[in-house]
């Protein structure tokens, strides 16, 4: 697929997952996400680009109320999932994160063995009934992640002992094993190399067919490898937000073009 | 490049030999190894001073952990002990410490006369009324001895060998704290009961051998420092430690994963950070006059338990614990938490099943820490009446233990160094290694326990 020329992609319109409207973010006295309002779909990939600091993280986070934890931050606008404002004082933001789950920039496996990492999410879930159940979960989260194997004959090992990339595949096999609707990464190659950053963007490809995924990036070529919608922030405003295709060969704004041929960030 | 160029001497404006170094790195070198000369000495000082410290605490204190004491052969005679020969327990109780006295007696001149020894002490009187022969012997051993036939009246007519305890200045002259000169002016031992003393050393009836009774037995009084232990006094610090433990820690743990992990942050929370930091420099004798005004005065918990010392002592531990424990959940990595949240984990399961796990060793090592703190306490016992107490009875039962007045170790070295006596100044000191020695294991335990939960990763 990465071959393919952005043009001639089929763009099929699936219906819309999660949408923003009049998204604010203040850190204390910093207003740090300024009136975006974006449609994200359900089975499409979406990126967001941008230049360091503009807010991509920030708004990531909105989406599963992991701003929550911090105690400065404010959110206001309307956030829906499936129609549902997940800001309204009703949403257990606990029951919210267990549908949209995320994967972060540092691969953090929990200090636990690589089956305990990937089974802990079912298990605080109810998700298995018993433990045969339980290890078909792991085993095919793990065959998600990539990581199946490398790690099938060392399932009690401490993740915390894998390499890096291996590390991020295992969080990414966490992070399905819980059955989310939505999967949210910030910038998850970072710390991988070329190979295991190939392994994991043909994954998120794979699990395009089930979710909407939405990934934060700083590499142009992944976004224009991996996504079908790109959305383009600076300075806490959203840009533009579009096909990839579009976004890329032939960018509506000016500030657009000037990130993608290099010139500002 | 020309040939000159090679040889060092010859380099251009910046080529300094490495194989020399310049007058810049020589002078951060001379630095590096002066700081490092000073470490050496500041650790050499500090070792010195350890060493110094255990040895003098070790010479001073090794000799409580052995008694003196005589091995005799005594005649538990029926005409003296149980006259109608019915061996009725209610008869014999009848019968004074002052006839076992003679009876021991009579078995020290026995020892005396196999032994050939000339003594004056032997001659004149009436065999088994030689009380000259009492200031060699503890107080004790006449008690001892009556308990051990009370416990069983089938003994009274046979004749047992016993070791008896001798009395602590017998004891302090085997053991050198009394000297010839030395007894000059006491008017209860003389030359001569030293003569006799060693006449007996060489024939083997008296010796100085390992005394349990130091460790496991109760205090006694002024007249009998040969028979003081610590026994009543370490169950009663152990009473302590189990309140403070019981107490402390799920309080300290439960306070802390509190304030760390679900408290807002506001000038509330601010305000409490701030005193229980200030908490934890609080001197305890303030403690100890608040235990004593709250606990005893006002709630009328009885004074000198246990279990008032230890509500105490818990008052001190508390912030030790939860300044430990803020610090530990603090240095575990907010990635984690993150994660767990991530799969959708309750802020409470990330807590309890991610974050609390990691800071266990923290934790404990805190507790073991706040625990030995509280176990070399002294001065709030003070004020709660359990220093001075005399500790001669062991509890029967756990309540008991909590409830029945006690004392507790620092409290007992504290009470033995106040004392006359030079033979109860050498207890206090083998109090300390007792007590050196139960706060050493308690910090192995720390260590193991850090150990055991570190290897979960
Ligand atoms: N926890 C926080 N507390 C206060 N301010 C924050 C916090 N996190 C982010 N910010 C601020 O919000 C703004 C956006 O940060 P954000 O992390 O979302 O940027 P980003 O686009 O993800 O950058 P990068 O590409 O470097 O990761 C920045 O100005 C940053 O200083
Ligand atoms: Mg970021």
């Amino acid at each position: 697929m990465y071959d393919t020329p952005f043009l001639e992609r089929n763009i099929v319109t699936q219906e819309v997952k999660i949408s923003a409207r009049d998204c604010q973010v203040h850190y204390g006295d910093n207003h740090a996400i300024k009136d975006v309002n974006v449609d994200i779909e359900d089975k499409t990939v979406t990126a967001f680009i941008g230049p360091s600091g503009c807010g991509k993280s920030t708004f990531l986070r909105c989406l599963n109320r992991m701003n929550d934890t911090i105690d400065i931050c404010r959110v206001e606008g309307r956030i829906t999932l499936d129609g549902e404002d997940i800001y309204d004082p009703k949403v257990d933001p606990v029951q919210l994160r267990a549908k949209v789950g995320m994967v972060f920039q540092k691969p953090n496996p929990f200090p636990k063995s690589i089956y305990d990492n990937v089974a802990y999410g079912p298990k605080i879930h109810g998700l298995a009934r018993s433990k045969a159940e339980l290890d078909e979960i792991v085993e095919k989260a793990l065959r998600r992640g990539a990581i199946w194997d490398e790690v099938k004959d060392r399932l009690t090992a401490p993740g915390t002992g894998l390499s890096g990339g291996q590390q991020q595949r295992l969080c990414i096999a966490r992070a399905v094993a819980t059955e989310p609707e939505v999967l949210l990464m910030d910038e998850p190659c970072s710390a991988l190399d070329p190979i295991a950053t190939a392994q994991v963007e043909e994954l998120i490809d794979e699990l395009r067919e089930q979710y909407s995924v939405v990934i934060v990036t700083h590499s142009m070529q992944q976004a224009a490898r991996v996504s079908q919608k790109t959305a383009f922030f600076h300075m806490g405003s959203l840009v533009e937000f579009g096909e990839t295709g579009q976004i890329f060969t032939n960018p509506r704004d000016p500030r657009t073009e000037s990130y993608i041929t290099g010139r500002i960030g | 490049m020309t040939d000159a160029a090679k040889t060092p001497t010859a380099r251009g404006a910046k080529g300094v030999s490495l194989l020399a170094p310049d007058a810049h790195t020589r002078k951060r070198n001379a630095a590096e190894a002066r700081f490092r000369i000073y470490g050496l000495v500041a650790v050499g000082i500090g070792l010195f001073f350890l060493v110094a410290l255990l040895s003098s605490i070790v010479m001073n204190g090794i000799g409580a952990f052995q008694q003196t004491g005589y091995r005799l052969q005594i005649e538990l005679r029926e005409d003296v002990l149980d006259k109608t020969g019915t061996r009725d327990i209610e008869n014999i109780k009848k019968v004074k410490t002052f006839a076992y006295a003679q009876l021991i007696r009579a078995a020290m001149l026995r020892e005396i006369e196999k032994a050939g020894i000339d003594t004056p002490l032997a001659q004149a009187k009436v065999t088994g009324f030689s009380s000259d022969l009492d200031p060699m012997m503890s107080d004790g051993a006449r008690a001892h001895l009556r308990d051990l036939v009370l416990a069983d009246p089938g003994l009274i007519g046979q004749t047992i060998e016993l070791r008896l305890l001798a009395s602590s200045r017998v004891d302090g002259y085997l053991k050198g704290r009394v000297s010839r000169d030395s007894i000059a002016r006491d008017k209860n031992l003389d030359t001569v009961h030293l003569d006799l003393v060693d006449a007996l050393r060489s024939v083997g009836v008296v010796n100085t051998a390992f005394n349990p009774a130091f460790i496991l037995g109760s205090d006694a009084s002024d007249a009998r420092p040969e028979q003081a232990g610590m026994g009543v006094a370490i169950l009663g610090s152990l009473f302590m430690m189990l309140v403070v433990l019981v107490l402390s820690l799920p309080i300290g743990v439960a306070s802390s994963i509190y304030l760390e992990e679900f408290a807002p942050k506001n000038r509330f929370t601010d305000l409490i950070e701030v005193n229980i930091s200030n908490l934890a420099a609080v001197p305890s004798i303030v403690f100890g006059i608040l235990g004593l005004a709250v606990f005893i005065q006002f709630m009328h918990l009885p004074q000198s338990a246990p279990l008032v010392g230890g509500l105490v002592l818990t008052l001190m531990t508390l912030p030790t614990i939860i300044i430990a424990t803020r610090a530990s959940l603090q240095s575990v990595p907010p990635s984690i938490r993150d994660a767990a949240l991530g799969v959708g984990a309750s802020k409470m399961q990330a807590v309890f099943h991610h974050v609390l796990p990691l800071a266990m060793p923290g934790i404990l090592t805190g507790t073991i820490i706040g625990l030995a703190q509280a176990l070399g306490e002294t001065a709030p016992l003070l004020l709660i009446g359990m220093v001075g107490y005399i500790a001669s009875n062991y509890p029967d039962g756990v309540a008991s233990g909590f409830l029945d007045p006690n004392s507790a170790m620092p409290a007992q070295i504290f009470e033995w160094a106040k004392r006359a006596d030079p033979a109860f100044y050498e207890r206090a000191w083998g109090g300390i290694i007792i007590l050196l020695v139960v706060l050493l294991s308690m910090n192995f335990i720390a260590i193991l326990l850090r150990r055991r939960f570190e290897r979960r990763w």
